[in-house]
């Protein structure tokens, strides 16, 4: 409830939104709707990207201030790469999180912005992130964020199972942001997700018209 | 739209007093998730029973689930006396009408009078009510009057704080032609998940399934509820 409060206070545009990660056998899936709003009055765009890509096998996706979190992950991603590179390995999940949670704890005062960090690397596997407001680092088996979670906490909870394949993970993801979609104001769009496996990358978007109707459209 | 139910908005009208605990302070409340849901047959309803006074939980076992006639009730959230005098109310009135109708009262007028009375004072008052029962004319229905008074018939709905928690699982989850049963697990679910959720949720969930035969309640207590934890 206290982070849906925040986000009606954003100044400018903000990513009133709903973003969620969840990990399954053998990878993890990122996803996000794609719509930006001022004020919850007027839609800025109707497909904006919030999963960025920060390495190769780890995505971050943003909530809040839209500038705030573009400012953020722009440094993070720099810090990220350079530290892989001094390391000459791919970097692990939870260093980039934690280059995240730094911003966020250090610049608290000024910054309004939270992210979800997934990703896949070889020592853990895939794995799930929280960065929340105040700079918090949290691991969870799943998460959910930004104003259309609050919608959808009572089926996450419900539906989510560990060790899914990637099909019912991706249904499970597809159907989470379709109910939370439909019921907040500020989300909407399309859907974008982003499955990461050791194998690779691969990027799915389901237009609005594509996405699951459910008993009362 | 779900409203944060457990604000107060009295907090300004009081001066900190030292000598009084903070919980004492705040307004009571039925912070609370309720929802009622229609079957061929009849309605379920069901809530939570958790009323709060700020942070001190004021009553752990209430009963939402307030009877306005034989075959007609009302699930009530926000202020727990707002509430409790609107009912009182409407239960004194939808009487009188009955009597000088000299039949049970249609579930719709009973809805009606909520809405009048939420409408005409909802600058006062702080209520957000669900209206289900069962009448001869259209069989089981659920009204919803929100906050503001309007009223809208929904074949399912739910209401209170915990309500936000739950729009998801109920859009995914209900099914119009389910059976008195299936209506019943689906709302135990829906608010063992909210009660998860929801800080002014809690304690025990209460059902009832009203039909033409009648009412008939049922209590889910806390260890008995679904789970859902990944812990």
């Amino acid at each position: 409830m206290e982070r849906r409060f925040m986000d009606s206070q954003i100044k400018g545009v903000s990513t009133g939104t709903t973003i969620l990660a969840v990990t399954f056998n053998g990878g993890v899936i990122i996803g996000s709707d794609s719509r930006a709003s001022i004020g919850g009055y007027y839609v800025s765009s109707k497909t904006i990207n919030k999963l960025i890509q920060v390495h190769d096998r780890i995505f971050c996706c943003i909530a809040g201030s839209l500038a705030d979190a573009q400012a953020v992950t722009k440094a993070a991603k720099f810090q990220i790469s350079f530290h892989s590179i001094q390391m000459e390995s791919p970097p692990l999940v939870k260093a980039a999180a934690s280059v995240l949670r730094e911003l966020c704890y250090n610049n608290k005062e000024e910054l309004q912005a939270g992210f979800i960090t997934a990703g896949w690397d070889r020592k853990k596997g895939p794995q799930v992130y929280t960065v929340a407001l105040g700079g918090m680092l949290l691991s969870q088996p799943f998460t959910i964020g930004g104003s259309g979670s609050t919608y959808i906490y009572g089926y996450a909870d419900a539906k989510y199972k560990p060790d899914m394949s990637k099909e019912e993970c991706l249904q499970f993801a597809t159907n989470a942001l379709a109910l939370a979609m439909g019921r907040d104001n500020v989300s909407g769009g399309v859907a974008h997700l982003v499955v990461i496996t050791e194998e690779g990358v691969e990027h799915v978007v389901i237009p609005g018209d594509k996405l699951p109707k459910f008993h009362d459209e | 739209m779900a409203a944060y139910m457990s604000a107060s908005r009295l907090e300004h009208a009081f001066s900190t007093n030292d000598f009084v605990p903070e919980w004492a302070q705040e307004e009571v409340s039925t912070g609370t998730t309720i929802m009622a849901v229609e079957f061929n047959g009849g309605v379920v309803i069901g809530a939570d029973s958790r009323t709060t006074t700020g942070a001190y939980i004021a009553n752990r076992v209430t009963d939402k689930l307030t009877p306005i006639h034989d075959h007609i009730f009302c699930c009530r959230s926000g202020s727990a006396a707002d509430t409790q005098a609107v009912a009182d109310a409407v239960t004194y009135q939808l009487g009188f009408h009955s009597i000088e109708l000299d039949e049970p009262p249609l579930v719709e007028t009973a809805a009606n009078l909520f809405k009048q009375m939420c409408y005409r004072y909802r600058e006062e008052l702080m209520a957000g009510i669900i209206v289900a029962g069962w009448d001869k004319r259209k069989g089981g229905q659920v009204y919803t009057v929100p906050m503001g008074g309007m009223i809208v018939r929904q074949p399912v709905s739910v209401g209170g704080s915990g309500s936000s928690y739950i729009y998801g699982f109920m859009d995914s989850n209900y099914k119009p032609g389910m059976t008195k049963e299936e209506c019943l697990h689906f709302c135990t679910q829906a608010l063992a998940l909210a009660m998860e959720r929801d800080g002014s949720s809690g304690g025990v969930a209460r059902l009832a399934a009203i039909t033409e035969e009648g009412l008939e309640r049922r209590v889910v207590l806390g260890n008995q509820l679904p789970k859902f934890s990944n812990a």
